[in-house]
């Protein structure tokens, strides 16, 4: 679409900033729709030129947020602000926000032309200065040759283009994407995410994104707000919600994750000692800002990438040590995942990079390892 | 040969017997009737039964019968004002009221098509309804309702509009006959709109109000435009054969609206002329073609 304007992932954290008012502001947001409460006293602060990034699992909540933001819906309690000023009341068509829909609702009886100018018209804009902006979205999103052509005779990822040029045509002050590259292909997918980045920073618009693949939302947004049956289970950047989850729910969604249960049976130093019944071992873990009490249950999350797998035994008593045998091998050329089964039977990911180009692996089916980790690589989650 | 028959012989047979159901079936019921009525047209009239000549029997007595056809029955129609008048009259009715179907269908069709889904069904079923019952017995309803000491007067009597003595006179006008040609056809009209509406992604509409545009300006630049061939499906179903209307101009119109349908009627029952009524039926044919091709064209797009 654009050119690549540089290393464009520069320090912009605006949310650790307490001078900046936040531009998009959802405050103790509720919408009920008859029994069913979609989104639950919600609060939720965006900033400008933020790509935020609303994920969850389908009846999450997190469409209907953003419907409320573009005015298709009212929200049931509390208000929506933008910029400073209160939305409630005003109709979507008086919103200077617009819309990419997830099925692109281009119009069929129009040419790609006429959609993309067809936000300008209804500002009044007179017919030079429609042609030049409509000229320049094209050119934005390389679609120049295809201005005459319907809707129809136009491939999905073109008519991604057509969309996402008409919702950007009007320069709104916030962008909505709604599942914006779902029925694109993984290759596509991947190219236009980037090429979504690239232009947001060059429009220095604010964008804002619901999808529940998080690959997407980890790769397009500086922060991610993580929703549940209406709220939000953890706000903040990509790396925060992977390698601080906060909760098992969100541990759970967002990547891949080992869970062991156990008891804590100490706390020193800010270090719990986890003692693990079913699989016959200690480890040890930062208990981190929550407090955690002796005897308390708590799960061990730890990604696969972070655990070790070796088959020469570590020093007897060492913590965070667990055995166990080869279950299964996948293979998926970058790299291996081991699933190791434990004395008690339950399963436990690794996954090892392949930087050589060995056929043969060291490790193999039914061999005994040893899964270690550094003290600080998982986290503990109370229940 | 036995090969050849199951694998030659009778895979174009059956072929053939397939696409021949349909061009039997026009053959049969359109065509047919079409060159009997075309031939009558070109006979003259004749105290006899049937009641005009040449009747012909077989193919040899046509060849020696072919002198006696004429077009003196077309001609005729060119010389009486009549005939004029009631084609132009029939194409007046039949426009206008197409446009009264189509301002009222329309509404009702797009209401049907916003009502909730569990509720359209229903709706759809209310509007097919009224065809359970008799065509005839419906349009002789409405003389119950629409003459003078009918239920129009007594209600605008009870309601105290009209003074005791006073009437409404609506039956035996053109204006009842719109009334009559609109509560038949309501249906052809309201159903394809209905087709078209309902299928209409509710989606384009909040895209086009994101994008600035309030509903009603919506409506015209998006919803019509893509109901259009609902509204040309609708607006030919209704004109075509509204155009050879003669029940309700017959029954709700009185003497004073002519329309050709009645002036067919006329010919044929009341003159007894099969050879001009069939060359009324031949050009109206003829008139009606361009209309019912330019449809057939308009269904092939969709």
């Amino acid at each position: 679409m654009i050119e690549a304007v540089g290393p464009i992932k520069r320090k912009f954290a605006p949310w650790n900033d307490p001078t900046l008012k936040p531009f998009i502001r959802f405050e103790n947001v509720t919408k009920r729709f008859g029994d069913f409460t979609a989104v639950d006293n919600l609060t939720l602060d965006i900033y400008e030129r933020e790509f935020f990034a609303l994920l969850g699992p389908s009846g999450c909540g997190k469409t209907t947020l953003m419907r409320m933001l573009a005015g298709f819906e009212q929200p049931t309690e509390g208000r929506i602000l933008l910029d400073g000023k209160d939305l409630s009341g005003i109709p979507p068509y008086k919103r200077p926000a617009n819309m990419m829909f997830q099925s692109y609702a281009l119009f069929p009886h129009m040419t790609v032309e006429g959609n993309i100018a067809f936000g300008l018209k209804q500002e009044g804009m007179d017919t030079a200065d429609i042609n030049t902006r409509v000229a320049e979205m094209l050119e934005l999103v390389k679609l120049e040759k295809f201005a005459k052509r319907r809707p129809h005779q136009l491939s999905g990822g073109q008519r991604q283009r057509v969309a996402l040029a008409r919702s950007l045509a009007k320069r709104p002050k916030v962008l909505l994407l709604d599942e914006p590259l779902g029925a694109l292909d993984k290759k596509l997918r991947e190219e236009t995410q980037f090429e979504l980045m690239d232009i947001q920073v060059e429009l220095g618009m604010t964008f804002l994104i619901v999808t529940h693949d998080q690959e997407e939302a980890m790769t397009v947004s500086d922060r991610i707000a993580v929703m549940n049956h209406g709220v939000i289970a953890q706000i903040g950047t990509a790396s925060e919600i992977y390698e601080q989850p906060a909760s098992r729910y969100v541990a759970d969604f967002v990547g891949d994750i080992n869970l062991i249960d156990g008891t804590v049976s100490a706390v020193e130093n800010g270090v719990a000692t986890l003692r693990c019944a079913g699989v016959d071992a200690t480890i040890q873990a930062e208990t981190g800002k929550g407090e955690v009490a002796v005897g308390a249950e708590a799960g061990f999350a730890i990604r696969p990438e972070k655990v070790h797998i070796s088959l020469e035994a570590p020093p007897a008593g060492a913590p965070n040590v667990l055995a166990g045998e080869v279950w299964d091998i996948g293979y998926l050329g970058d790299i291996s995942v081991y699933r190791v089964r434990l004395a008690g039977g339950s399963i436990v990911k690794a996954t090892v990079a392949n930087l050589t180009r060995m056929v043969e692996r060291p490790i193999t089916w039914e061999d005994k390892v040893f899964l270690t980790w550094p003290a600080d690589a998982g986290v503990l989650l109370l229940k | 040969m036995a090969e050849r028959w199951t694998q030659e012989v009778r895979p174009f047979l059956s072929k053939w017997a397939l696409v021949a159901v349909p061009y039997l079936w026009s053959l049969l019921f359109f065509l047919a009737p079409f060159l009997i009525i075309f031939k009558i047209s070109l006979s003259q009239t004749a105290i006899a039964m049937p009641p005009y000549v040449p009747v012909i029997y077989g193919l040899g007595d046509f060849w020696s019968k072919l002198s006696d056809f004429t077009f003196d029955n077309y001609v005729f129609l060119t010389e009486d004002p009549l005939y004029y008048s009631a084609y132009f009259s029939s194409l007046r009715i039949a426009l206008v009221s197409t446009v009264l179907l189509l301002v009222v269908g329309y509404p009702i069709a797009y209401g049907m098509a916003r009502a909730p889904k569990s509720l359209r069904n229903a709706l759809v079923m209310a509007v097919i309804l009224p065809f359970w019952t008799s065509f005839l017995i419906r349009v002789y309803a409405w003389i119950g309702i629409l003459k003078p000491e009918g239920l129009i007067t007594i209600a605008l009597q009870g309601l105290g509009i009209l003074g005791p003595g006073e009437q409404i006179h609506v039956y035996n006008t053109e204006f009842a006959v719109f009334i009559g040609i609109v509560y038949s056809y309501l249906p052809f009209m309201v159903l394809p709109l209905y087709a078209a509406l309902e299928k209409l992604d509710t989606t384009l509409l909040e895209a086009a109000a994101d994008l600035g545009c309030p509903p009603t300006k919506s409506f015209w630049v998006i919803t019509f435009p893509l109901s259009l061939p609902g509204v040309i499906a609708g607006c030919f179903l209704c004109f075509i054969p509204i155009v050879g209307e003669f029940v309700i101009p017959d029954l709700l119109g009185g003497s004073e609206t002519l329309m050709i349908g009645k002036t067919l009627w006329a010919e044929f029952f009341n003159n007894r002329d099969w050879p001009v009524s069939s060359a009324v039926a031949v050009v109206l044919l003829i008139i009606l073609v361009v209309p019912i091709v330019i449809f057939q064209n308009q269904q092939k797009k969709v």
